[in-house]
C-alpha cells in the first residue's frame, strides 16, 4: 500500500519537474528575447508552464502531507529527486533551440494531456483539463515557429538542423515509462505514454515536411534517466540558481 | 442593541461584484465569470473559484481582496475553494463585461466561443478593433501583457490593442 501511495506521490512529482523546469528554462528568456513580441510569448508560456508545476506540487503536498508545501518540493529537493525528462532541463543556447524543444514538448503534452484527462484521479484530470487549453496554444505558437524557422533564411535553416542534432537524443525518454509510469497505467491514473509516440511523432512529422527539414534516422542513441533522477549537467545549475534564495535564506518571503 | 443582519446569497453576490482583476481593473470577478458558485449551508458560506489561466498571478491577489472584502463586511463563517474543473473559457465572461472591455480598449471575446485548435498558420479570427469598430486589424503577437491576451494592430485608425484570446 505505502509503495502504491508513493508511486502516485512520484507520478504527479514527474509531472510538476517537467513543467517547472522548463518553465523556468523558458522564462530565462526574460529580456532577451530575439523581439519583444517572442520575449512575451516564450514567457507567458513560462508562466503557464509554472502555474501547471504548481497545481501539481499542491497535489503533490497534498499526498504526502507533513507540512510538505508546493514551495517545499520546488525550492528543496535536490538534483536527484527531480523526476523531469531531460528534454526539459536542455539550455536555451539558440532560439532555434528553444523554439525546437518547445515544439516537442509541447506537442508531447498536447497529446498527453488528452489522455491524462480520463485519468481515474479526479485531480490529475482536472489539472489536465485545464493544462490542455494552454498547451494547445503553445503548440500552435511553437510548430508555426519550427516551420518558420526550418523554411526560412539559409541561416534559420542551418540553425534549426543544429537544434535537431541537439535535442533528438531526449525525445525517446518521452514515450518510455519508467517504474511508477507503469504502476499508474496499471492503477488507471497514469497515461500509457507508449499509445502517444505515433501521434507525437506524426505532428513532428508533418512540421518539418512543412519545414523543409529531415528526420533524423531510426537509430540515433536516444538519452534516458532524468525520469529517475539521473539527470545531464544542466540541473544541477539551473537548480542552483532557482533554489540559491530558499537555501540560503530559508522560508524567505517578499 | 445588536442587530442580526440576514445574508443573503444575493448580497454576497453582490459583494463579489465589487472586486476587480487588478490587471484589467476594468471587469469585476463575476463578470469575468470566474465565481462558479456561492452556497449557504446552516449559514455558513461557500465560495467556489476558477482560475482563468493555471499561471495567472492574479489569483492570489483577487482570493485576497475576496477574503478582505468578505471580513470587512462583517462576513466571518465561509470558505473560498478553487477548483480547475471545467476549466474556464472566455464564453463565461458576461455581456455586460464584454461591453466593459470594449469601452476600456481591450477587445472582448467573440460571442460566439472559439474554440484554439494546435494548427498552424491557420485563418485568424476576425477581431473588431475597439477604438474604430473596423475589422481590417492583424496579429501582432499571441500573447500579450498578460496571460489571457494578445496583441493587435488596427489597419484602419492604426491603433495598436489587446484581444481577449481565445481560451
Amino acid at each position: 500500500m505505502l509503495a502504491v501511495h508513493q508511486s502516485r506521490i512520484n507520478y504527479v512529482l514527474h509531472l510538476a519537474d517537467n513543467a517547472l523546469i522548463i518553465g523556468h528554462r523558458n522564462s530565462e528568456w526574460c529580456g532577451h528575447g530575439p523581439v519583444l513580441e517572442q520575449d512575451i510569448a516564450i514567457t507567458n508560456i513560462a508562466l503557464d508552464l509554472i502555474g501547471q508545476a504548481r497545481n501539481f506540487y499542491q497535489y503533490a503536498a497534498e499526498l504526502i502531507g507533513n507540512n510538505t508545501t508546493e514551495d517545499t518540493l520546488a525550492y528543496l529537493r535536490d538534483e536527484r529527486e527531480f523526476k523531469n525528462c531531460l528534454l526539459a532541463e536542455q539550455p536555451n543556447s539558440d532560439w532555434a533551440i528553444t523554439i525546437l524543444r518547445q515544439f516537442f514538448f509541447s506537442t508531447y503534452q498536447y497529446f498527453f494531456y488528452q489522455k491524462l484527462q480520463y485519468s481515474n484521479d479526479v485531480q490529475l484530470s482536472a489539472i489536465a483539463e485545464k493544462a490542455l487549453k494552454e498547451v494547445t496554444y503553445h503548440l500552435r505558437w511553437s510548430s508555426e515557429w519550427a516551420i518558420r524557422l526550418g523554411d526560412g533564411t539559409e541561416d534559420s535553416h542551418q540553425r534549426m538542423i543544429k537544434a535537431i542534432d541537439n535535442l533528438w537524443m531526449f525525445t525517446g525518454e518521452l514515450f518510455l515509462a519508467v517504474n511508477y509510469e507503469k504502476i499508474g497505467v496499471n492503477e488507471g491514473y497514469g497515461v500509457d505514454i507508449s499509445l502517444i509516440k505515433n501521434d507525437w511523432m506524426k505532428k513532428v512529422t508533418d512540421a518539418f515536411e512543412e519545414a523543409t527539414l529531415a528526420l533524423p534516422p531510426d537509430d540515433v542513441w536516444m538519452q534516458r534517466g532524468g525520469k529517475e533522477g539521473i539527470h545531464s549537467e544542466y540541473l544541477g545549475h539551473i537548480l542552483a540558481e532557482m533554489q540559491y534564495l530558499q537555501r540560503a535564506y530559508p522560508g524567505a518571503q517578499w | 442593541m445588536v442587530t442580526i443582519k440576514i445574508i443573503s446569497e444575493k448580497n454576497i453576490w453582490d459583494l463579489l461584484e465589487t472586486i476587480v482583476d487588478p490587471e484589467v481593473p476594468v471587469l469585476n470577478i463575476v463578470d469575468l465569470g470566474i465565481v462558479r458558485k456561492v452556497d449557504m449551508h446552516d449559514g455558513k458560506i461557500s465560495i467556489i473559484i476558477t482560475p482563468t489561466y493555471t499561471g495567472c498571478p492574479a489569483m492570489d491577489v483577487i482570493k485576497l481582496d475576496m477574503y478582505t472584502k468578505l471580513l470587512e463586511n462583517g462576513i466571518t463563517n465561509f470558505e473560498i475553494n478553487t477548483i480547475l474543473s471545467p476549466a474556464w473559457t472566455t464564453d463565461w465572461m458576461s455581456k455586460a463585461g464584454k461591453k466593459k472591455l470594449k469601452k476600456y480598449g481591450i477587445a472582448p471575446p467573440p460571442a460566439q466561443q472559439s474554440i484554439c485548435t494546435p494548427d498552424a498558420f491557420q485563418k485568424e479570427e476576425a477581431v473588431q478593433c475597439p477604438h474604430c469598430n473596423s475589422y481590417r486589424t492583424i496579429l501582432i503577437s499571441r500573447f500579450g501583457s498578460t496571460a489571457c491576451k494578445a496583441l493587435y494592430k488596427c489597419e484602419d485608425c492604426r491603433e495598436p490593442f489587446e484581444y481577449f484570446k481565445c481560451h
